[in-house]
């Protein structure tokens, strides 16, 4: 195949020929390559997940009448959103080689923060900041002890996942934090242009995200240390700084994720995110992300996230017990791994 | 001296081939990595297996060993058929290899290593003494008897690793030893240590099959020698019926004029200025300057700090003291970024640990150092991207179906150039090599120590280091001499022969006040 497109392009010497004679016509610009563009090129490293996606929402549309409705959908979303919105930050963390255990209970306390600030009287944009920033705060803490203290991820962020949990159930006294005001429970069960506004948050990160990740110098940054910090770093690569930054914006989701969990039940609560730092790192993993670092990509993560939400959303409407659903799932981050290495013992072979 | 080789040449004749392959052959995807390729081994001799990088010397290796299935073709041990063996099948028939990269697990003894897989143990609880007594005598049979068992691995040299790895091999009374490029990692002095160990095994009986890059030591060692082209057998005769140039011929199958590129540079204003350096751990500073267009080697033996003094120059560890200025500028010593912005660059020894990035592509590596330079606000200008790769990758005549291809997907000679295109994108001003032809093959030699002097041509300062003394005679202007940690003593390159750099690299430091001069007397 590759002969026949270097046959096409090759410029014939009659047309060179004629180009010469005539008033100096502009010379062609270099023809672009022509080429089918394929799902792999539109989403890059993370094909994988979205086709599994796509399988899954085809055969659940046919499963269940109710699937495909728009209460459904809109259902879904708000299910899938926040964890989706933190399985980003996760993914980041992951792409370097890193693991971020903390965003489930950073999520609880920084949502708890800004819910005690709303009782306390704040307004809400600062009570969002405050605590947007505490979890950027906490991940720049995180991140600082893994670059520069060179401890290892895993330990860091268990021991700020216990940090964070109790110091959120000493805050709030393990008690709900209510009431908050209205305004604020709108902005995650509100909707904007018919769709719920938590899909839209969830859309805006993962396309911010893939942005970055694709295009702007810390993406590549971000890939190339968690391929080799050490290779990365003899080429000019700011590690340790990049390493700062992916568990910062890793908090800063968390945060992000912490607030509109509070505002969707429009009230603190202090056990919010429990266990979803594991939810995260499967959606990253059934997305195709490798725990080695290096290996998927933003959209990847996203279908992860919807790819359990689906699951979840579907075994509801099938009356599948939901017991039954923890090990399908169980069994697809196993697919998912195995998949993928197959396929890398494949490239290798070959 | 010479009868006596004779005469055993000629015993060795007469004895049956223990190891014999014919018609092999191994095809991965459309490359045919072997093809028809037939050879035999006999006790008593060791053969050379010469041939450039994917020539199939590995394959044949590997299909030896079990390692990988031949597609077709016959293997017989001791004239039996054997089959396709599996590596444990293999191991058992007889044939054991000492592998280039070592298998030994740094963090247990050399006894649990040499013993690995049959520890002596009753009901699963091992007998510590049993395994002692049975690790010493492995060490003795190379020598080692000065070595206590219950070292750990990670504690030892590099040559006496090896040493530990060819007696776990002997461990399982082999008839058949393969050295894949044992004296990569090793030193001059401990080469030959080797290569007269190995002499040894081969007086005891065994069948050697010996496969190294370094020429001299084919000679030095070798019997007979096998030369493979392409995937294909070309020759194999007694080693005496060659001479260097011959072998090389026939090895690439053409004649290479000159292996180093004239050296008709114009040397021009010091690019590169050290002044007091002093690496973590140095015992003097260092001085020395690189000028435009001129080319310095440095050499020393294994452990003198050469690889030391190119990291510290480029940051890549920490510095207690010095000065370095790129064009009269200072750069901050100890930050690699800021050397890499300075115009530095720096091809390290190990491609792959310290160098590629394996899951990236080949655009991704080419250009992940001039990354700042090609973005505006952050995001990168993915047009230019693909130009400056295009325009140094194609210069570099890079052989590969895409850019967008993993860089592991390509060959070693082909990964480094893609570090040197990633170095000519951010317009270097000093360039250094370190042991910039380890593990590459003759033909790309050639075009590497090209591609050195061209742009030393062009104006660039270059540093080379290298164990391979003719390599640093035959690129550089200047050669730097190290020993213990410090300059020794400089020679121009021209006429310096490898005595005079060997008798700097190596004479105690007693007698170096003639020789270093001016440098220690700042201290």
């Amino acid at each position: 195949m590759r002969f026949v497109k270097s046959t096409i392009h090759q410029p014939t010497p009659a047309a060179a020929g004629a180009g010469a004679g005539a008033a100096a016509p502009t010379p062609a610009p270099a023809q672009p390559e022509e080429r089918v563009l394929t799902f792999g090129d539109v989403f890059g490293r993370d094909a994988g997940g979205l086709i599994v996606l796509l399988v899954l929402f085809g055969g659940m549309t046919l499963a269940s009448t109710e699937f495909l409705t728009a209460d459904n959908m809109a259902n879904l979303a708000r299910q899938v959103a926040v964890f989706g919105i933190i399985a980003v930050g996760q993914l980041l963390v992951i792409l370097t080689a890193g693991i971020d255990l903390s965003v489930g209970s950073v999520l609880g306390l920084t949502g708890c923060i800004a819910a005690e600030l709303l009782v306390h009287g704040t307004g809400i944009v600062p009570a969002i900041l405050i605590a947007m920033v505490a979890g950027a705060a906490i991940g720049v803490f995180n991140g600082s002890l893994v670059a520069y203290g060179k401890l290892p991820p895993f330990i860091v962020t268990l021991g700020m996942l216990g940090i964070a949990r109790g110091a959120v159930l000493v805050l709030t006294d393990a008690s709900t934090v209510q009431p908050l005001p209205d305004a604020f429970g709108n902005i995650a069960n509100g909707d904007f242009l018919g769709l719920p506004n938590l899909l839209w948050m969830f859309i805006v990160v993962v396309v911010i995200a893939s942005f970055v990740l694709r295009r702007t110098v810390f993406g590549r940054y971000v890939y190339a240390v968690g391929s080799n910090p050490e290779s990365a770093r003899l080429a000019g690569v700011p590690v340790t700084r990049v390493l700062v930054a992916v568990y910062a914006i890793s908090g800063l989701l968390a945060a992000v994720g912490g607030v509109l969990f509070t505002s969707r039940l429009n009230a603190g609560v202090p056990t919010a995110g429990t266990g979803y730092e594991l939810n995260a790192i499967a959606a990253c993993v059934i997305g195709g992300a490798s725990l080695f670092g290096a290996k998927g990509g933003a959209f990847g993560a996203a279908a992860g996230a919807l790819i359990v939400g689906v699951l979840n959303n579907g075994g509801n409407l099938l009356a599948i017990n939901s017991f039954y659903l923890q090990i399908i799932i169980g069994a697809l981050i196993l697919a998912a791994v195995a998949f993928d290495q197959w396929q890398g013992r494949r490239a290798r072979g070959s | 001296m010479g009868a006596t080789t004779t005469e055993r040449e000629a015993a060795v004749r007469t004895e049956a081939p223990v190891v014999q392959l014919r018609d092999a052959a191994k095809a991965y995807g459309p490359i045919q990595a072997l093809a028809g390729v037939t050879f035999e081994l006999r006790a008593g001799e060791v053969m050379c297996l010469a041939g450039e990088n994917g020539a199939g010397k590995s394959t044949l290796i590997k299909i030896l060993t079990g390692a990988i299935r031949r597609d077709s073709g016959e293997y017989l041990i001791d004239g039996e058929d054997i089959g396709t063996p599996s590596p444990a099948q293999a191991r058992a028939a007889g044939i054991g290899v000492v592998y280039q990269e070592l298998s030994l697990l740094p963090d247990l003894s050399v006894g649990e290593n040499l013993l690995m897989g049959q520890l002596p143990a009753r009901r699963g609880i091992t007998r510590p003494a049993e395994l002692r007594r049975q690790a010493k005598a492995m060490l003795d049979r190379v020598g080692l008897d000065w070595l206590d068992p219950g070292t750990e691995v990670a504690t030892l040299s590099l040559a006496t690793q090896q040493l530990v790895e060819i007696a776990k091999v002997l461990g399982a009374s082999p008839r058949v030893l393969i050295f894949d490029e044992p004296t990569t990692a090793l030193s001059e002095s401990e080469t030959k240590a080797l290569l007269a160990r190995i002499h040894q095994l081969r007086d005891e009986g065994h069948a050697v099959m010996y496969v190294t890059h370094h020429l001299e030591e084919m000679f030095e060692i070798g019997d007979r020698v096998t030369v493979l082209r392409d995937g294909g057998l070309v020759t194999s005769k007694p080693m005496s019926d060659f001479d260097q140039d011959s072998l090389i011929a026939s090895m690439v199958g053409r004649k290479i004029e000159s292996l180093y590129p004239a050296s008709s540079r114009t040397i021009g204003e010091p690019r590169l200025k050290v002044r007091g350096l002093r690496p973590a751990g140095a015992v003097a500073p260092i001085d020395f300057e690189v000028r435009a267009g001129e080319i310095v080697g440095i050499a020393g033996l294994l452990g003198s700090g050469r690889s030391e003094l190119l990291r510290a120059i480029f940051g890549a560890d920490p510095v207690e003291a010095g000065d370095i200025e790129i064009d009269g500028e200072r750069v901050r010593p100890g930050d690699a970024r800021r050397a890499v912005q300075a115009g530095l660059g720096l091809l390290t020894e190990d491609r792959k640990q310290l160098g590629l990035l394996l899951e990236l592509s080949i655009r991704e590596n080419a250009s992940i150092a001039h990354l700042d330079e090609i973005s505006r606000f952050w995001v990168v200008d993915r047009k230019r991207e693909r130009s400056i790769v295009d325009q140094y990758l194609g210069g570099l005549k890079l052989r590969a179906g895409s850019w967008e291809q993993p860089v592991s997907s390509l060959s070693g000679g082909n990964q480094q150039k893609v570090l040197l295109a990633r170095w000519l994108a951010t317009k270097a001003k000093v360039l250094m090599f370190d042991e910039p032809t380890k593990g590459v093959d003759v033909g790309a030699k050639a075009e590497i120590y090209k591609v050195i002097g061209d742009l030393a041509a062009e104006g660039l300062g270059v540093v080379v280091v290298s164990s391979y003394l003719p390599e640093v005679l035959g690129l550089a202007d200047r050669v730097l001499v190290m020993r213990e940690g410090a300059v020794a003593g400089e020679l121009p390159a021209q006429g310096a022969t490898e005595e005079d750099v060997l008798h700097l690299a190596s004479t105690p430091s007693s007698a170096s006040s003639d020789t270093s001069g001016a440098d220690g007397a700042a201290s």
